[in-house]
């Protein structure tokens, strides 16, 4: 693919990472937003796609359309090809042992969702306990209650200190012999901290505990080994990684997965059903009932081959460098403080102005064409935690640049100034 | 004026700065809360009712300017209206935060300085949110005001 060609070029091992030259791969970053040019800094909430993905769509729907997993003809076999070469593509990234053990969901909340239906209320019973942290996204705390309500467990909460990093010492503390399942974010959607994910999960399996990993925000970012993190599970969504939406991916471990009911019933996850009994299918297709989002799955596929090919260790002084220079910019101007200040961090700069809510930052800085996220970010209990009702979170992606920085930080001038 | 400037008007950040009637109503008769779930912003309401007439109303909670001052503004033109005359203004602000209403909101009076936020959909609700409010504590209802 071209787009792939022209980017292993622009990121040489020996020269720098030449960020103009990826951003002509991302056609919606040409765009004018209210007469300026746009500055996308809501990665944390969706990433733009680049072009070979717009167009590996485009080529299913155009040449390869067709039900997965059932039809004899041409088409079927060319996307059921398609569709499996994605699922093969995404162990390669994350290095999963088996393709077994990669299945597709719409996204991370229902790979989250999944794992506390199918494994919790298999091998969960009333008074265990599961472990999440206080800086945990909605979708990783809404279906671990849910199943608390359903067979009667309880959630234990990891604190956070005032940087925004986990209290590892009352972490060690919460295990006892109820606890059952660890369930934490490996990068802090409302606050960019990267958790030190390799240590607890140690720490947990020690006590016999399995762990789920909530990779949203770490995939972007980060190189993820699943079988050097050692987790259970570990659910990312495929539009946070410039993929399409209504995608996404749990890896579990075959052991695990083996052992838990379905998901849904239906087609694809059965190998024979009579009225007397239906035998499941095997994995991954026993928690893939119905047709699923195969362009999407196939679009994935797209967005990984992109990503491959580029030099990780230069995106990663690349986004230090936005991240430091935004951090110095920001912290620069009055009465703005800084929410989440932990010592690693990636992506994700969170911040509240005094006296202006962060509503009314958005919109202005979206009137200087800079797109912000602003509000609660789902994590409510972040923002009690800081005593804020909302914050203005800017969060970076590869192709941003250092210019877009100073744009952001003109627009909040402009805040200060319609504020007085 | 530019939208912005027609959003941010000095009216709406001074209502913003010091909100008119932020405070308690211990004699309340009718309170309700009011919540945007996509946002958090939540108020807090109060109304004295006497023989059909708002006697005093007032208004407690956090959100954006936008919020702050529709809720500031609404307390300080809903004081000595009847029930009847809430609701019709209810009705009128409702349709000029939406861009619904067909003489540009000439009938909402003083609050017409708050047409501006329809040119912003994503904010109509931070506008609406103290009125849905208020219209739930009229009505007497039990369930918390949404703007969904």
């Amino acid at each position: 693919m071209k787009a792939v060609s022209h980017l292993a070029e622009s990121c040489n091992a020996a020269g720098s990472f030449d960020v103009q030259r990826v951003r002509e791969d991302f056609p919606i970053l040409k765009l004018k937003v209210h007469g300026k040019p746009l500055v996308y800094l809501d990665n944390g909430a969706t990433g733009q796609k680049p072009q070979c993905v717009i167009d590996a769509l485009n080529a299913y729907y155009s040449a390869e359309n067709s039900n997965i997993h059932r039809g004899v003809h041409y088409l079927s076999e060319r996307a059921t090809a398609a569709y499996e070469a994605a699922r093969e593509k995404i162990r390669g990234f994350i290095n999963a042992r088996s393709d077994k053990e990669i299945i597709f969901v719409r996204g991370t909340t229902e790979a989250i969702n999944l794992v506390a239906q199918c494994y919790g209320r298999g091998s969960l019973r009333a008074g265990d306990e599961i472990i999440v942290s206080a800086m945990e996204h909605h979708s990783n705390i809404v279906p671990w209650q849910i199943l608390c309500e359903q067979i009667g467990a309880r959630l234990r909460v990891i604190p956070i200190n005032h940087d925004g990093e986990l209290v590892l010492e009352e972490y060690h503390r919460l295990f006892n012999s109820r606890t059952k399942l660890l369930s934490i974010t490996h990068v802090s959607n409302a606050l960019g901290t990267v958790v030190p994910v390799k240590e607890m999960i140690a720490t947990a399996h020690e006590h016999g505990v399995p762990v789920l990993l909530d990779g949203a925000q770490a995939v972007p970012h980060l190189r993820i080994d699943v079988q050097d993190l050692d987790c259970d599970f570990y659910a990312f969504s495929g539009h946070k990684l410039f993929g399409p939406t209504g995608v996404g991916v749990l890896y579990g471990r075959a052991e695990l997965l083996e052992k838990m009911p379905p998901y849904q019933g239906g087609g694809d996850m059965i190998s024979l059903v009579t009225f007397e009994k239906t035998h499941y299918n095997v994995l991954p297709y026993k928690f893939e009932a119905g047709t699923p989002h195969i362009a999407g799955g196939i679009g994935l596929g797209a967005a990984i081959d992109y990503l491959s090919a580029l030099n990780w260790g230069q995106i990663a002084a690349h986004e230090h460098k936005l991240l430091s220079y935004a951090t110095e910019r920001l912290a620069d101007i009055d009465g703005l403080r800084i929410i989440g200040t932990a010592k690693e961090k990636a992506g994700v700069l969170s911040f509240v102005l005094e006296n202006v809510h962060a509503h009314d930052v958005g919109t202005i800085l979206d009137q200087e064409g800079v797109a912000v996220r602003a509000g609660h970010h789902c994590a409510m209990p972040v923002m009690q935690r800081f005593g804020v009702p909302a914050t203005t979170r800017a969060s970076f992606a590869f192709y941003n640049t250092i210019e877009e920085v100073d744009a952001l930080a003109r627009a909040i001038y402009r805040v200060r100034k319609v504020f007085g | 004026m530019s939208d912005l400037d027609d959003l941010y008007q000095e009216v709406i950040l001074d209502h913003n700065k010091s909100p008119r009637n932020y405070r308690v109503i211990a004699d309340a008769n009718r309170k309700a809360e009011g919540y945007n779930p996509l946002c958090g912003d939540h108020v807090t309401v109060y109304v004295h009712l006497e023989d059909g007439v708002i006697r005093d109303v007032s208004f407690q909670g956090s959100g954006c300017a936008i919020s702050k001052a529709s809720a500031s503004m609404m307390t300080a033109e809903l004081k000595g209206k009847s029930e009847a005359a809430a609701e019709e203004l209810f009705e009128n602000v409702h349709k000029m935060l939406t861009g619904a209403a067909d003489d540009g909101g000439e009938k909402v009076g003083k609050l017409k300085i708050l047409s501006g936020v329809c040119k912003f959909p994503a904010r109509v609700k931070c506008a609406s949110l103290a009125w849905h409010t208020v219209n739930a504590a009229l009505h007497g209802d039990n369930q918390p005001a949404t703007t969904e």
